[in-house]
């Protein structure tokens, strides 16, 4: 399957030139609460780029016939579908990680990315274009996401999905490791490493004070 | 009377909504660059969790658990459409900013205007569906989600409000390019979260 130019840049320009998290500010807070492991960070991905990736493309099936002073509750009645189904395929799939994302799954319906791209992209665009848009910032989002959980799981934990990488102290091996990686603020620090490497990186995104 | 008060200060300190919990973090970090703005924003959401949390509370427990309507009539005590319940909390939340704004614009129009665009963005502020999330899966009874809703609001106000408060301040720091703005604010609300934690090891 080839994709021309508009579809190409739908889905690739939210990865690095346009990134929700570092660029766009949305969608952060569950970014900073499921990234402790990469299992959780990796699981709640996907259910985002399921999640976005779907109500963009009903949501652009709808456009014409949604009433513009009601929109937002329509919006938000589709994701909420969307949320609902995800959940229930959690719990019934993978009920030991559901159990750890606790609420964060039932805050994808607030997570800014979704609503922020039915609002300003589907509500435009006809629905190929809405789903390759919606799917692109989801990976924008899960790059940011997987990123934040290796280097915590790796550094805070010593291993990565569960497979140790670096043998830990309290298991006979030689590396300490560091408890702050595991502590919310870890994630905090990690974002704006990330956000000042992508900047370095593309000196167009350094905001004007 | 005891509970309810160290239920109170656990909500706003030790499990703060936006330090603790990450929550309404997007419009904790687009918002905060001025103390005035921050501060409007922190009433509004302390004032719309103070509200939906008893509410999505109410509906909940006598509409959505199972065998919640039993009261209604005893034929429906096996129904159970707790599935449904994040499609309610959402439309709950959507339809009390929406009431909140009318009610405020008749009657003190002041506040309304101090507000201003903020009140109808709390209804995506995850803070406040989170708060509801939280009370189910910690069975809160009214009195507590009351207290919840009202505590968790506060601490997130006081956590923007103080982010607020650092940012007016770091513009006049140098700050290296590509760390300016939204780089900044993460590595400070970092050290904000460290600060929080020193209650952490409190018990109540």
């Amino acid at each position: 399957m080839k994709l021309s130019r508009k579809e190409k840049e739908a889905l690739v320009d939210p990865l690095f030139n346009n990134n929700p998290i570092a660029l766009q500010v949305l969608g952060i807070c569950s970014a900073l609460a499921v990234t402790t492991n990469m299992a959780t960070a990796l699981v709640m991905s996907m259910a985002v780029v399921f999640v976005t990736a779907g109500s963009s493309t009903v949501v652009s099936f709808l456009r014409n016939n949604i009433p513009p002073n009601i929109r937002i509750i329509v919006q938000l009645s589709v994701i909420a579908s969307f949320v609902i189904l995800t959940d229930q395929i959690l719990k019934a799939y993978l009920f030991d990680i559901s159990k750890q994302l606790s609420v964060f799954v039932g805050l994808i319906i607030t997570n800014c990315i979704v609503m922020g791209r039915a609002e300003a992209y589907a509500m435009q665009n006809g629905p190929w274009l809405s789903f390759l848009d919606g799917v692109g910032n989801a990976l924008g989002y899960t790059l940011i996401l997987v990123a934040v959980g290796f280097f915590r799981e790796l550094f805070g934990a010593g291993s990565l999905f569960g497979f140790v990488i670096l043998r830990p102290v309290t298991a006979g091996g030689w590396y300490e490791p560091n408890g702050l990686m595991l502590l919310a603020p870890s994630a905090f620090f990690l974002i704006g490493v990330i956000i000042w490497v992508l900047r370095v990186w593309k000196p167009e995104q350094v905001e004007n004070s | 009377m005891e509970h309810y008060l160290s239920l109170l200060i656990k909500s706003i300190f030790i499990e703060n909504m936006a330090l603790a919990f990450f929550l309404g973090m997007c419009s904790f970090l687009a918002c905060s660059k001025k103390v005035e703005n921050a501060f409007g924003l922190g009433l509004a959401v302390t004032f719309v969790l103070t509200i939906t949390v008893p509410i999505n509370y109410l509906v909940y427990n006598y509409l959505m658990a199972p065998g919640a309507m039993a009261w209604i009539h005893p034929s429906l005590a096996n129904v159970d459409i707790s599935f449904l319940y994040f499609l309610s909390f959402i439309g709950v939340i959507a339809a009390i900013v929406q009431i909140v704004e009318m009610i405020l614009d008749k009657y003190v129009p002041k506040l309304y205007a101090a507000l201003g665009i903020f009140l109808p963005l709390i209804a995506v502020n995850c803070a406040i569906l989170g708060a509801s999330l939280f009370m189910v899966e910690r069975s809160y009874n009214l009195g507590e989600s009351l207290v919840y809703g009202f505590g968790s609001g506060v601490g997130w106000a006081i956590a923007i409000t103080a982010l607020a408060g650092i940012r007016e301040r770091m513009r006049y720091s140098h700050v290296p390019d590509g760390l300016r703005g939204l780089g900044i604010a993460f590595v400070l609300t970092g050290l904000m979260a460290i600060g929080f934690m020193a209650f952490s090891g409190i018990q109540l």
